[in-house]
């Protein structure tokens, strides 16, 4: 590392001008092959329902030039960059500044996470986003536990998030619970289904627990569907109460908080609210699991990721320790869930599809398994993407695709993809993601 | 000889099918020795090993272990991880079974699980940071310590254990299973891949075990110098069935022992004949 790499590399691997040509011209081939009929051929149903179709060959010449093109621009800087798993030279400079960066980057953002209601006050639509990407980022640290250290594959999460959520709905709305009492009675059921998740699939591994989990989502929500004298079905539940500091509500009347510090009335103030009570919960989350990791349980987790048998000829006992794994992911899910319900005050099982799951399971993904930073980078990037393309219009998602695509190309086990250890005797070194499991089951 | 046994086997047999990988084997591990199983490729020792550490239920037969307190337990009916946390039979594997992405000091911490679970109170006091909870993580982080000394792994404490060599990952397997503090140490092939400095300095580790106030040691092994120089008792199998007993010199001369060894591979007889002379 010390020697400059030499440039011997790229020039012995380099190709002539035909092979980009050759390359390029394939790739074109198939390009052509495929737009032909998407972008080529235009069909719609007329006004009495007869098919018209019309041509478009013009899109699709420029498409397949582009394709042509970006082919050969892609093997340019294939060629530039050398070949795959060479060592690239850094100057020590530009490594010792990333170190910094990265150091700073999670007080930084805590920081101005903090400060986002007092920039932004008058910015209705931030705020909402605000919330919106807290509520997934608690959501992916609780994912993260099962996934990330566990190593179990989790694509039923959602389930949790609706148990939190109708929990705290139900318990409000039947037994006047408050917030502040229905939000740990919300996360203790939600564990309650997780441990009664993991039972039956304490032995199931990969793919076959994916199954499972991913049924399981989806009866939790037919059972909300179909339960109607419970849940009201599809209709949802509305009137969820609002949450209240401290028993002090946030409304307008005369025993509402802005009456009581003598301060004008806005909506603002639940908003602001909502956003640090959210704020509250995602770092509670990120708290215990941080903290659970320096502990026996998280260790066992992640000894179990790595190796099961190993554990097992430790003395490990695994049924308790998957259990305690799902149970934590479940509660901090049913945490958010109960703070989802009170926030919208409505709530149907719409809100609880498949596609939840995915979402919080690709921002994990995407964060890097295991890594809370990582986890709250891709939250952001995720969500606030999403809320970003929106002037892309129809081609918000194809952006959006073409992002995460790249994205795993050039980090593909993550946004951060190592990991820090939980004790060490002189100093912590970061672990390659190369070394680390993924978790098999 | 029978009074200070650490583990009696009793008739034991493993079938899988219609294959007797072992078949009515009765044999005794001493306290405070070392003890090795030998014989061919095939000769169903790992399925003994598999066995007395409870990732096998045997087919039948007895297996007894009896702690230092006079507790006895037997094996066969204890399974799975039980087998290491309550009657304290630790184990390494053939192939290395580290944890790979983490570091040698956290696959020490690891096997202190139990321990450290109960200390921790189930994870409640350890939450809160409870002073009994710090003091217990500080006396486990001086055990592994020790055996990272003991094993000369200490300056690589921090790194990945997949990153280190292939002989310091033997070293550090052992170390791992010595950190749950068992009565009875398994180790398969803790020899297989190392060249001859390191497996001189795995005798010299096993020896200084057996030296302490350590384990008894059961050890499956083919390099036969280091069965040679460390076993106290030998124990050959073939084809299921134990063939010879005896100290290694008795063994080594044993003509059953050396035809087992000619019929099913010339080079591990010629060795076997040529070692410890």
């Amino acid at each position: 590392m010390t020697a400059p790499a030499p440039e011997k590399t790229a020039v012995s691997h380099a190709h002539g001008i035909a092979f980009i040509l050759k390359k390029a011209l394939i790739s074109a081939l198939v390009a052509l092959v495929l737009f032909s009929l998407m972008i080529g051929i235009r069909t719609e149903a007329g006004p009495t329902g007869q098919l018209i179709y019309w041509t478009r060959f013009p899109e699709l010449a420029s498409m397949v030039a582009a394709v042509f093109g970006g082919s050969i621009i892609v093997e340019l800087l294939r060629q530039w960059w050398g070949p795959v798993g060479t060592i690239k030279v850094v100057p020590p400079q530009v490594t010792s500044a990333l170190a910094v960066a990265r150091r700073g980057i999670a007080p930084v953002l805590l920081i101005f996470t903090f400060l986002v209601p007092v920039i932004f006050y008058d910015q209705r639509y931030i705020l909402d986003l605000g919330i919106l990407v807290l509520t997934y980022v608690m959501l992916g640290w609780g994912l993260n536990v099962v996934v990330g250290l566990a190593g179990l594959l989790d694509l039923g999460y959602v389930a949790f998030y609706a148990v939190g959520a109708y929990s705290y709905g139900l318990l409000a709305k039947n037994f006047g619970v408050s917030f502040w009492f229905g939000l740990p009675l919300a996360g203790i059921l939600a564990a309650f289904w997780g441990v009664l998740l993991g039972f039956p699939v304490l032995r199931l591994r990969g793919d076959y627990l994916a199954i499972v989990t991913l049924a399981f989502g989806e009866i939790i929500r037919l059972v909300i569907i179909n339960w109607q004298s419970l849940t009201g079905g599809p209709n949802g539940l509305d009137g969820i109460p609002r949450p209240t500091l401290f028993g002090i509500p946030l409304t307008p009347g005369d025993d509402g908080l802005a009456a009581k510090l003598g301060i004008e009335f806005s909506t603002t103030h639940r908003i602001v609210f909502l956003f640090y009570l959210i704020l509250a919960l995602a770092l509670l989350t990120n708290w215990v699991t941080i903290r659970l990791r320096r502990l026996p349980i998280g260790r066992a987790w992640e000894a179990l990721r790595e190796d099961e048998v190993a554990c097992r000829a430790l003395g490990i006992n695994i049924t308790t320790t998957k259990l305690t794994a799902f149970a934590t992911g479940a509660m901090f899910g049913g945490f958010a869930g109960a703070f989802f319900a009170t926030r919208q005050g409505f709530i149907s099982p719409e809100s609880f599809t498949f596609q939840e799951s995915a979402l919080v399971l690709a921002i994990v993904v995407l964060g890097g398994m295991g890594s809370q930073l990582g986890v709250a980078l891709a939250a952001l990037t995720m969500i606030g993407g999403f809320e970003l393309f929106r002037g892309l219009e129809q081609y918000r998602m194809l952006v959006f695709g073409l992002a995460m695509v790249l994205l795993m190309i050039w980090r593909p086990r993550g946004l951060i993809g190592h990991r820090a250890p939980t004790v060490f005797l002189r100093h912590s070194q970061a672990i390659s993601s190369d070394l680390v499991k993924e978790g098999h089951g | 000889m029978k009074s200070d046994c650490i583990l009696a086997v009793d008739r034991l047999s493993m079938r899988f099918g219609g294959i007797v990988a072992v078949n009515d084997l009765s044999f005794a591990a001493e306290r405070r020795k070392i003890t090795a199983l030998i014989g061919p490729n095939g000769a169903g020792k790992t399925t003994v090993f598999n066995c007395i550490t409870g990732f096998y239920k045997p087919s039948s037969g007895t297996m007894r272990l009896t702690h230092d307190t006079g507790r006895e337990i037997q094996l066969e009916r204890l399974n799975d991880f039980r087998i290491s946390k309550q009657a304290k039979v630790a184990r390494t594997f053939q192939n290395i079974r580290l944890f790979p992405g983490m570091t040698a000091l956290e696959n020490l911490m690891v096997a202190q699980h139990n321990a450290l679970m109960r200390a921790s109170g189930l994870t409640f006091l350890g939450l809160i940071g409870a002073p009994s909870w710090r003091a217990a993580e500080k006396r486990a982080i001086e055990l592994a310590t020790l055996w990272l000394d003991r094993i000369g792994l200490r300056d690589r404490a921090d790194d990945a254990a997949g990153n280190l060599p292939y002989g310091d990952q033997r070293r550090l397997e052992i170390a791992r299973a010595m950190c749950t503090e068992p009565a009875l140490l398994c180790l398969d092939e803790p020899a297989a891949g190392l060249n001859a400095r390191e497996s001189a300095s795995l005798s010299e580790l096993l020896l200084s075990i057996r030296a302490g106030q350590g384990p008894s040691i059961l050890l499956i092994e083919h390099d036969m110098s280091v069965v040679m120089e460390i076993s106290d008792h030998v124990v050959v199998m073939d084809y299921g069935v134990k063939i010879a007993e005896g100290s290694p010199q008795d063994v080594r001369d044993d003509p059953k022992v050396i035809a087992a060894y000619l019929g099913a591979d010339e080079e591990e007889a010629i060795a076997l004949m040529e070692s410890g002379t």
